[in-house]
């Protein structure tokens, strides 16, 4: 990994306006910004030329602190927001911020469908376990039996695999990684943003303040300690029995395949027609 | 304010369409002309989900617009495709997505946002019958209040309504022109007859079609405000992808487009999406008035209805009786100035509506003398057309 200094955050942030920010003392969420932003340092790629599409919660308010193309949108509805801007500017690099709830509860169907499109689009979901944004409900990732403001008697839903999904439909990249393993967060990321292709990062977060005291996990730094015991590398995994995986975060690039991407396949469509993508107006 | 001056409002009938080529008479479909129509404005990108009475318009740009360089998707849903139109035109594309009641519905949150961003696009509404599924391949005018008050907070509407095939064409350039020009989602909306109904149409050159592009931002990037305060209303836009680097957000914001929850910036952006429809009354509305000179009976009809209207009205003449038609051809922003007119020059209004009495209210709200009779109702919800003898009989009685 190449030594980026701290400081090259600054080149890609709004800071002098935009600060400072939402988040609580203790939340994961600008560990993960932090990562995001130098993976793309590494990248060298031009802010101009990317677009960060958001949904909304408290991960998706991520997008305002960045200096890129920007679109904060509706709550579940980054995707189909970043595929029209991805078939219109091919060219644009996009990535998605989105949270457990935003991709796989209202906009689960959207989350899906991006997987099946193959799109090239970077989709980070921060899962933290819960709605943060509105004050602690319980999400479709929220472990069976955690209390949620809307599960004080603890919650009785199953809950989703993000990568299992992501994996089932479709998408050609998909990698688990946690907020704790911040320069393994930033080089996936970093692989993810590579990949051609629908790529999904699940990133698992820290929500200290609500999901952490709702179910007596400690404080940020504690939270972060048990990401950081409690989870193992995919490779590690091989010699482990089931016994010794339950309750363990399985992290790395679960998927990476090659595949035809949307926007290549569209641009194979037209190109029977002989058409000129003519600098219009 | 001046009366005369808004009564011109009246005069507007100026079409997108400068002139038409007598040699290209075609048959088409209502759904074909609102396709033909938006390619001819230089549609870019649709995104849509099938729905009768409204498929047709996917199908015919998902044939032609792959062929032109444009983007065509078929999404998962209507919300999916309302998001993915202001994302293509946040990259630069003039959008358009197509739909029908249950749809526009599913449509209403991305609509918002597409106003609140100032973000330009057009959605088609080929209305059914409603509530609900209701009756997929029947007529009705159900959407007249969803095309205004869908969307939830107080919201711009701009609402075109066509009554032939030739006017979907004409009206779809029309709504991506506006869509272009004021920087906000523009609604066509279509009764379901028209959007299956083959007339014949003289279509024309595309050198003879007005073509409005949005303004784009002449300052450097450092310059940039996605809604500059000191223009009027509506200030050039930038796309992603040309080193403006801009935010967007549903949520309120300032004049750089980021979130704010102060006061007189939330005022400023809510009386920017106000006055750029309330200052822009006289390019914005349009009307059709049709015998309305010595009238003393008036009918007061949109779409499909207007064309029953008319047929009526051709009859009751031959029996002497003075009657004429006023026809909003912009439904949103409603004509105030002209239906006050008509309300002080005729004795007797006749409304058919296919709803339960949608536009009507909207001559309630402008008149005190209600109860005495001068408006009369031909409303109808069963999937039937309101058809020119009913309204003879009610022109014949009322007179
Ligand atoms: C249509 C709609 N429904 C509900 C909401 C309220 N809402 C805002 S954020 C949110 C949940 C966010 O949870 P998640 O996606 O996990 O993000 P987090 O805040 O945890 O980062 C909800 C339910 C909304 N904004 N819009
Ligand atoms: S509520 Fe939770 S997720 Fe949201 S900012 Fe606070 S700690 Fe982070
Ligand atoms: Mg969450």
């Amino acid at each position: 990994m190449a030594n980026i200094p701290q400081k090259v955050v600054h080149k890609y942030l709004r800071h002098n306006k935009k600060f400072p920010h939402v988040w609580c003392p203790g939340c994961s969420n600008g560990t993960t910004l932090g990562s995001i932003i130098r993976a793309i340092a590494e990248l060298n790629y031009d802010r101009d030329g990317i677009t960060m599409v958001s949904g909304i919660g408290c991960s998706s308010r991520m997008p305002v602190y960045v200096d890129f193309n920007t679109l904060h949108t509706l709550h579940g509805r980054a995707l189909p927001f970043a595929t029209g801007i991805k078939m219109q500017k091919p060219e644009q690099k996009v990535i998605v911020i989105t949270g457990d709830g935003d991709a796989t509860a209202i906009g689960g169907n959207h989350f899906i469908h991006a997987c099946r499109r193959n799109i090239d689009i970077t989709t980070i979901v921060l899962n933290n376990n819960i709605y943060g944004m509105t004050g602690g409900q319980y999400s479709p990732t929220t472990p069976t039996g955690d209390r949620a403001t809307t599960s004080p008697y603890g919650n009785i839903d199953p809950v989703f695999d993000i990568c299992e999904l992501a994996m089932a439909a479709g998408a050609t990249f998909v990698a688990r990684t946690t907020a704790f393993h911040a320069l393994e967060t930033q080089d996936i990321i970093k692989k993810a943003l590579e990949h051609k292709g629908f790529s999904v990062v699940e990133v698992v977060s820290a929500c200290p303040v609500i999901y952490g005291r709702l179910n007596k996990k400690g404080g940020g730094p504690e939270m972060m300690m048990h990401m950081r015991d409690n989870s193992v590398p995919l490779k590690a995994t091989e010699k482990m029995t089931p016994e010794q995986l339950e309750g363990k975060i399985v992290r790395g690039i679960f998927k990476q395949v090659n595949k035809l991407e949307y926007c290549d396949a569209y641009a194979n469509l037209m190109s029977q027609f002989n058409v000129k993508e003519e600098a219009k107006k | 304010m001046a009366k005369e001056k808004k009564e011109k409002v009246v005069e507007n009938m100026e079409t997108e369409v400068v002139a038409e080529d007598t040699r290209k008479v075609v048959l088409m479909q209502g759904n074909e002309a609102v396709a033909r129509g938006a390619l001819a404005a230089g549609l870019d990108f649709y995104a849509g989900y099938p729905i009768t009475p409204s498929t047709e318009i996917a199908e015919i740009l998902s044939e032609e617009l792959p062929k032109k360089g444009g983007k065509f998707i078929q999404m998962e849903d209507e919300i999916a495709s309302i998001c993915a139109i202001i994302g293509a035109s946040l990259a630069g594309a003039k959008a358009m997505t197509a739909t029908s009641g249950p749809g526009f519905s599913l449509m209403q949150e991305g609509i918002g946002f597409a106003k609140a961003t100032e973000t330009p696009c057009v959605v088609v509404d080929v209305q059914r019958g409603g509530v609900s599924t209701g009756l997929p391949t029947k007529p009705s005018q159900g959407d007249i209040m969803q095309s205004k008050w869908g969307s939830h907070g107080d919201n711009p509407a701009i609402v075109l309504y066509p009554h032939t095939v030739k006017e979907c064409y004409e009206l779809a350039i029309r709504a991506i022109n506006l869509s272009e020009k004021y920087r906000t989602c523009v609604t066509l909306l279509l009764d379901e007859v028209l959007g299956h109904m083959r007339e014949a149409v003289k279509l024309p050159d595309i050198s003879n079609v007005r073509i409005v592009n949005r303004l784009r931002p002449t300052v450097p990037p450092e310059w940039y405000k996605h809604y500059d305060e000191n223009q009027k209303y509506i200030s050039p836009v930038a796309s992603y992808g040309e080193g403006y680097r801009f935010h967007v957000t549903g949520l309120a914001h300032d004049a750089l487009g980021f979130p704010t929850n102060k006061a007189s910036e939330v005022a400023a952006q809510m009386k920017r999406l106000k006055r750029k429809i309330t200052h822009n009354i006289r390019d914005l509305v349009q009307i059709e008035s049709y015998m309305m000179e010595d009238a003393t009976v008036a009918i007061f009809a949109v779409g499909i209805c207007a064309r029953s209207a008319k047929a009526a009205i051709k009859a009751a003449r031959e029996y002497g009786i003075k009657v004429g038609l006023l026809r909003p051809i912009t439904i949103w922003p409603f004509p105030d100035d002209a239906v006050k007119k008509m309300l002080r020059d005729v004795d007797t209004i006749i409304v058919p509506e296919l709803n339960e009495g949608q536009l009507i209210n909207e001559l309630h709200r402008l008149t005190k003398d209600k109860a005495d009779g001068k408006i009369i109702p031909i409303q109808r919800s069963d999937g039937e057309m309101i058809t020119p003898t009913h309204i003879f009989r009610v022109i014949k009685e009322a007179h």
